[in-house]
């Protein structure tokens, strides 16, 4: 693609990057792609950085191109978050934003400077709002023997599916807990996929844990009700075994599954105990705090209600502040791009709050069944996790290693990941950070809000020398 | 393992064979529609490996493209003709030394 | 709530120093605690570059050089116990060690240093041009602009990361106590000794006490009557991604660790601040010159980058003292922590437990910082 297709609105005369932006928006998901329509409806100068080929994020991963195929009208009514990222890509396309596919950032420095890099080159600008629309990432499910090929997560089969159109089949296993897993059955199932069975690790009594959170979760009953009506699905064709123990075996590849004990070959083992927020930018960015999420057991940036951070001219929106899904963080894009268009004067205070006002109506009803789900899927305990386990995948660090350093005094993940190296390897601790840090909060036998997470820093994705060197004056 | 709903357009060379594949796809999609999933081993024990996470989180798949080590498969495109094999261990020099 | 009675000694400070000499004096059989900060303290010992290096030390203070030259000689054995107590090889590699000059102006320079510090009595260093560097290390790409490098063969490297590792264990294994979590708030007097109070309300109880608490010495110091100033440097790293053998020998700023990652250092920024984000304008510089010396990095992909403090004493020289207020009471600090390490945790252990502080520390005395404005970093 050249520079000049990316260029959706403004034409090809200008830099392909000026020197300073009003608005800058990390992700096209839909949070990202929200943000920055509604942020150039004000007349911002909107840049999006996206690491991705294509707008959509993860949820609506490659919609462009199933559309363009006719692949999104064929299907059922029920699957209409297609539709949705349809709506929202060909609404981001002609917005006029300055969009920057294949793009990674990896600092940002106070003042607003952004660096990032883009066909092996590293570039930067000075953005006078950012907003951060990293999306969420899947919590790791170790158990012993999953860094073994053959093993996955159910969202790499997802991404698998969407973008090529991959289907499972032969003894293929799904096994973990949460709604995405049910759901990439319903869709591998529909495009004539085979799965072999699901191993349901999801902790006991999750209706009753739920059951509280009903009648606020019936304000948008469609949830609940698909959740269901896929749990359903599922069953008619695919055994369910409920079970507190998997293992992986093989040499040097999967070869079969040990649930509870009972063997059963496998060819492809697929894992999921649900997404958390990626905050692997916010939490590099010097005084922008976190708030501990108990009961999904994750790390949240601290946000006001407009999506700012504690650091000015910073803000978060969609599943990075907290999992909600594809539609509230659309909405939660477009109400941090009114707050990013009231602080740079492009409308006043009540213009902002009255525009927000439904959105935040729209984005309540769809924040309705989380404490539902919350409560429903709690993340698996770390503690039940056997020593011999791997968790950095990277530096190949079990849990053993991970509760000796706990042993030798180390209250957090960073004095682990000193004396360990859990989390020194390429991905950065963005697979294991979340069980590293479960393992030692259990280990220390306290609250998972009171052990420091590994700390971010810049650049947040590895980029090579030659690139960094390049910005030596 | 997985089946392919959409037929091959191009082909591409993983170790030297031709595998059938589609353009635009990335490397790391093309490989397991082939039943490859050891697409490298680590340089800490040089264990077999293979994709986790396909979106670029988990630098599990890492290959050799052409010339290019330590390649994220699951980022790099398939065009026609693709050359790629096994990342094994660490990236060495002896390819790429300047 | 008070924890287990008088130690013999409690220490201060958890890092390099810290942590070497609770080492050293719990394997003399005292009765040792350490107390630490939490998670994210300001820890130098984590950003430590793990070199075991003389060749740079003392000019000006022939004390520091001697003391080094110690340490130097005695790390061999502390290297094989530290593995053994961490479980892992701490990768102590005495190779001989490298400063690379780029050019002809560098390689002047370091001429006439290398020239000072023989007269102050180094043995073995010594410049190396481009053809004896081709020659000491066959086969390694150095890029077209060395001109080449001082060398001292005594010289080496470590994983400073495992070596912390193995200085807590052994001070465990040895019976010592790790109280990590809180600050330490107030120090004062008892009958036999003194009493330690923390952030949290805890109490500890010692007979002697040490201060090796790195940034933070000076308020610390200051409760046992000493006045020691230290103030934060900034030293920002790069680590690559693990890469095959490429760089045989470790350089000042440049060196491949035993895991295969190449560490890339070191900026010395003092501007006051305990500021420990890194900036992409320093790690630019950094892997520029990087690259000048071995140019094939440029597709090596950095992962991790990241910046600590070091504790700089106004002539940059480390401090030793004994209390003259606070009889029993000593402070440590130094930036050299992984160099001096093996001092640390033997003669400067021994000399705590005895109360006469070596030959060399006591000419380290923090007294010749009176009147002394911060001057330079060494």
């Amino acid at each position: 693609m050249s520079v000049a297709d990316e260029w959706t609105a403004e034409g090809a005369a200008k830099p392909p990057v000026a020197e300073t932006t009003d608005v800058l928006v990390l992700g096209a998901g839909p949070a990202g792609m929200a943000a920055a329509t509604e942020a150039r409806a004000h007349g911002m100068r909107v840049l999006v950085l996206d690491e991705n080929g294509a707008p959509g994020g993860q949820v609506h991963r490659a919609v462009e191109a199933r559309l363009a195929k006719g692949a999104v009208e064929k299907r059922d009514a029920k699957d209409d978050q297609d539709k949705d990222g349809a709506k929202l890509a060909a609404a981001f396309r002609a917005s006029g934003a300055n969009y920057r596919p294949n793009a990674t950032l990896w600092a940002v420095e106070p003042e607003g400077k952004v660096f990032w890099s883009e066909g092996g080159a590293a570039r930067s600008i000075q953005a006078e709002r950012l907003i951060l629309c990293a999306g969420a990432t899947e919590r790791p499910l170790p158990i012993p023997g999953w860094t073994l090929p053959g093993v996955m997560s159910v969202g790499a089969a997802q991404i698998a599916l969407k973008t090529g159109g991959l289907v499972p089949e032969g003894a293929v296993w799904l096994a973990g807990q949460g709604p995405l897993l049910w759901l990439y059955a319903v869709q591998a199932l529909a495009k004539g996929g085979k799965i072999a069975g699901i191993i349901d690790l999801s902790p006991p009594g999750g209706l009753q844990r739920a059951r509280p959170h009903l009648l606020r979760a019936l304000k948008a009953p469609e949830y609940l009700w698909r959740g269901l009506v896929w749990q359903r699905q599922v069953k008619r064709t695919v055994r369910v075994i409920p079970a507190r123990e998997l293992r992986a075996e093989g040499e040097g590849r999967l070869a079969r599954i040990l649930v509870d004990g009972v063997a059963h070959p496998a060819d492809l083992l697929l894992l999921h105990d649900g997404v958390v927020p990626n905050t692997q930018v916010t939490r590099a960015i010097a005084g922008l705090t976190h708030g501990w999420d108990p009961v999904q057991r994750c790390w949240r940036p601290g946000l006001d209600l407009w999506g700012n951070t504690a650091v000015p001219g910073v803000m978060v929106a969609g599943d990075s502040a907290g999992i909600g899904g594809a539609r509230a963080a659309a909405l939660s894009g477009r109400i941090a791009a009114l707050e990013a268009a009231r602080a740079l004067g492009r409308i006043t205070t009540d213009e902002r709050d009255g525009r927000a006002g439904p959105l935040r109506l729209l984005r309540d009803r769809q924040l309705a069944p989380r404490l539902f789900l919350d409560a429903m899927f709690p993340p698996l305990p770390e503690a039940a996790i056997p020593d011999e386990t791997i968790l950095c995948r990277c530096e190949e660090v079990t849990a053993g290693r991970v509760r000796q350093a706990v042993a030798l005094g180390c209250l957090g993940a960073n004095q682990t990941k000193a004396f360990t190296r859990a989390g020194m390897g390429p991905c950065q601790g963005r697979i294991c950070g979340p069980s590293v840090h479960g393992v030692i909060a259990a280990a220390r036998g306290v609250e998972g809000g009171e052990v420091d997470p590994f700390r971010t820093r810049f650049p947040t994705k590895p980029l090579t020398l030659g690139e960094l060197a390049a910005l030596a004056g | 393992m997985f089946r392919r709903t959409d037929p091959p357009d191009c082909t591409i060379v993983w170790e030297g064979r031709e595998l059938p594949a589609r353009a635009g796809e990335s490397l790391a999609v093309a490989l397991l529609a082939a039943g490859i999933t050891t697409f490298r081993e680590t340089p800490v024990t040089g264990a077999a490996r293979g994709p986790l996470c396909l979106m670029g989180a988990c630098f599990d798949c890492l290959v050799q493209v052409e010339e290019a080590q330590n390649m994220q498969a699951c980022l790099v495109p398939v065009t026609p003709g693709l050359r790629a094999q096994m990342q094994h261990g660490a990236r060495g020099f002896v390819e790429d030394a300047a | 709530m008070s924890s287990s009675g008088l130690f013999d000694v409690a220490v201060l400070g958890g890092g390099m120093v810290g942590s070497a000499i609770g080492f050293g004096c719990a394997e003399r059989g005292a009765r040792v605690v350490v107390l630490d900060e939490g998670d994210v303290a300001l820890r130098a010992a984590r950003g430590n570059f793990g070199l075991v290096w003389s060749q740079s030390k003392g000019d000006g203070m022939p004390a520091y050089a001697a003391w080094t030259r110690q340490s130097v000689a005695l790390w061999p054995a502390l290297a094989e116990r530290a593995s053994a107590l961490a479980g892992r090889d701490v990768q102590y590699r005495a190779v001989g060690g490298l400063t690379f000059c780029l050019d002809e102006a560098e390689f002047a320079a370091r001429q006439l240093f290398v020239q000072r510090m023989h007269n102050q009595g180094q043995e073995g260093l010594q410049m190396l041009d481009r053809a004896q560097l081709q020659a000491l290390m066959p086969g390694c790409p150095l890029g077209p602009e060395v001109r080449g490098a001082s060398y001292q063969p005594a010289d080496g490297h470590v994983d400073p990361l495992t070596l912390l590792r193995g200085l807590q264990a052994g001070m465990r294994a040895a019976g010592g106590v790790h109280l990590p979590g809180a600050a330490v708030q107030a120090v004062e007097p008892i009958a036999g000794g003194y009493r330690v109070t923390r952030e949290d309300g805890s109490q500890v109880e010692a007979q002697r006490i040490v201060v090796a608490a790195g940034v933070k010495t000076t308020p610390l110091a200051r409760m046992i009557g000493l006045d020691v100033p230290v103030r934060p440097v900034r030293g920002q790293n790069i680590v690559t991604e693990r890469l095959a053998p490429i760089l045989p020998l470790p350089a000042s700023a440049i060196r491949q660790t035993g895991d295969g990652t190449v560490q890339i250092g070191v900026t010395s920024e003092d501007d006051g601040s305990f500021a420990t984000a890194t900036t992409t304008a320093a790690l630019a510089t950094m892997a520029a010159r990087a690259l000048r010396v071995l140019p094939v990095l440029a597709q090596a992909r950095m992962v991790r980058g990241w910046a600590a403090l070091r504790p700089m004493t106004p002539d940059g020289f480390p401090a030793y003292a004994e209390s003259t207020t606070h009889p029993g009471c000593f402070v440590a600090t130094c930036h050299s922590g992984v160099t001096l390490a093996a001092v640390h945790a033997g003669p400067l252990a021994e000399a705590v437990l005895a109360g006469v502080l070596p030959e060399h520390a006591r000419d380290l005395h923090p007294d010749r910082f009176v009147g002394m404005t911060h001057v330079s970093s060494h």
